[in-house]
């Protein structure tokens, strides 16, 4: 699965490496790519976690919006939103930059399930969060700051 | 005359200690709040006073963005869905808390703390519910369980939301244990050597080691929270914080001293509408 | 886990709106017992998938980065009103758990 999903990604120049996937009986029409590999999950930073989830080089998008805090509240809940608005979003992954293990979640959509999850996350450190989104067979991503301080008076 | 009372509880904390005496008569409570409301909103004119529930966050867009993110979907709701099941078990005696607490429990925790007559003594939400608990066969809870009271008052709270605070201060006996709250909240305390007002008078709206300070108006409303979407907290769990914080060894929860403290305390947001369970961070 | 998850899901326009809350209690595994100083074992919702009448809308993979009691919010368009949503999830000790809502 995870070589097919590589393959499919890499070969990704244009429309037609899904369409030649399906073709070949590899890829059936309805079957959304499974989710990235626990190994994945378990990477231990950014560069691992993207070659366990396939993706390299993923370009810089503008239409990737990710709504976090500037300073969190409280590190082990920190709401974050990501909104794709890149036409045929299929996947997006959630990346928080200095966790142990920096990717946090993936969520494959389909059915009209639209470019959109909102979760809430825990981050050890101020650090990118960062987001990566599948479309039409490429990576695109986004990333945004968010602060964690140790409070004094939290009680 | 009236205008002088805060500011000169307040110019007394910038000396070594806190001589009371006769600033402090003649002053109503509701004097009192209102030189306290014209105190904060005079410094903060682009606050409203309707924001002062969230504390803090009423001074800081990110951080209520955070609250409003997690209040839609709270972390805790299965914490609070305990302490429904915990209110609606009968008592030992077959009867439940609806039967012993006035309205049923519904919509009366703004009248809290007040001053029971018969007692000569400040009684709590907490407490009436204690009362109804010995009174039914039951021991009556430890007020500084989080486990027990804590949970049963995260849902029983809930079902004052949108109430009015509505402390009541009448004749002279309820009066001097409000003097007796008024007092603990003005002076200065451990080895810090803060008064509660040092933070949450002098420094509310400002950061006080990367902790922006909240106004004390507004503070009692929105108890119990759970700190971190996770830690419950009742408010005289608070208030033994705030002791602990300033080093000072703090008065045990349920003592006289922690709720005439609560009673002043709570009279200061009367006026407010209550939201019981909230996060915090 | 015992603890039941909520699902709530209205349409906004053609387009559904699923918030889902999760009872569990994600631990990485690198967290040390305040008490004993041992670490808590990991312990954390590995997979939610969701379903729209029976069709797959959404799979997703976690890590115990996920805060305590995940909550998920995701966005279907094209589902209505009456339609059934069901949310599935197993943790990394293989338990599971299950719960479906209506679209209101």
């Amino acid at each position: 699965m995870n070589a097919l999903r590589r393959n499919v990604l890499k070969g990704a120049a244009g429309a037609g490496t899904v369409a030649v996937a399906v073709a070949a009986g590899l890829l059936k029409p309805t079957q959304a790519l499974a989710g990235a590999p626990r190994s994945a999950f378990e990477a231990k930073n950014v560069g691992d976690a993207m070659k366990g989830m396939g993706v390299s080089a993923p370009a810089d998008s503008k239409d990737i919006t990710i709504k976090a805090p500037d300073i969190a509240e409280n590190g082990a809940v920190v709401p974050v939103e990501i909104t794709s608005g890149i036409a045929g979003t299929t996947a997006i992954a959630l990346i928080a930059e200095k966790n142990a293990t920096p990717l946090v979640a993936d969520f494959d959509l389909s059915g009209g399930t639209q470019g959109f999850v909102s979760t809430r996350i825990k981050m050890g450190q101020t650090a990118l969060i960062r987001a990566v989104v599948t479309a039409g067979g490429k990576s695109y991503t986004a990333a945004k700051e968010v602060k964690v301080t140790i409070g004094g008076c939290g009680g | 005359m009236k205008q002088q009372t805060i500011a000169k509880l307040l110019a007394g904390l910038t000396g070594l200690g806190m001589a009371l005496g006769a600033v402090s008569t003649h002053a109503t409570p509701e004097q009192d709040r209102q030189e306290f409301v014209k105190y904060y909103t005079n410094k903060y004119p682009n606050v409203k006073l309707d924001d002062y529930v969230y504390g803090a966050l009423a001074f800081d867009a990110d951080s209520k963005a955070q609250y409003d993110a997690i209040m839609e979907f709270p972390p805790y709701e299965s914490v609070v869905e305990q302490g429904r099941k915990m209110w609606e078990t009968p008592l030992k005696s077959g009867k439940t808390y609806a039967d012993c607490l006035p309205n049923g429990g519904k919509q009366i925790a703004g009248n809290y703390p007040m001053f029971d007559d018969t007692k000569g003594k400040v009684v709590t939400l907490q407490d009436a519910i204690n009362d109804c608990r010995t009174a039914n066969g039951e021991e009556a809870y430890k007020v500084s369980d989080m486990k027990t009271m804590g949970v049963l008052t995260a849902y029983m709270r809930t079902l004052s939301d949108g109430m009015l605070m509505n402390v009541k201060v009448e004749g002279p006996k309820a009066m001097a244990a409000y003097e007796d709250g008024k007092k603990t909240f003005f002076s200065r305390k451990g080895q810090l050597n803060f008064a509660c007002a040092t933070c949450h008078v002098q420094n509310a709206g400002v950061r006080l080691r990367s902790e922006l300070l909240s106004p004390a108006v507004g503070h009692a409303v929105h108890w119990p929270v759970f700190r971190g979407g996770d830690n419950l907290v009742t408010l005289q769990q608070r208030y033994d914080g705030c002791f602990k914080q300033v080093r000072a060894v703090p008065p045990a929860q349920g003592s006289a001293t922690m709720n005439n403290l609560e009673y002043f305390h709570s009279s200061l947001s009367n006026g407010l509408p209550m939201k019981a369970s909230v996060f915090r961070k | 886990m015992a603890e039941p998850m909520r699902i709530r899901a209205t349409m906004a326009g053609d387009v559904a709106d699923v918030k889902v809350l999760m009872n569990h209690p994600m631990e990485t595994g690198q967290r040390k017992d305040a008490k004993t100083g041992q670490l808590v074992p990991a312990h954390f919702i590995s997979e939610v998938t969701a379903s729209i009448n029976g069709a797959t809308v959404l799979k997703s993979g976690m890590s115990g980065g996920i805060s305590k009691n995940p909550y998920l919010g995701f966005k279907v368009k094209g589902a209505k009103a009456g339609d059934k949503v069901v949310v599935n999830w197993v943790d990394n000790k293989g338990d599971k758990n299950t719960a479906e809502a209506t679209i209101g």
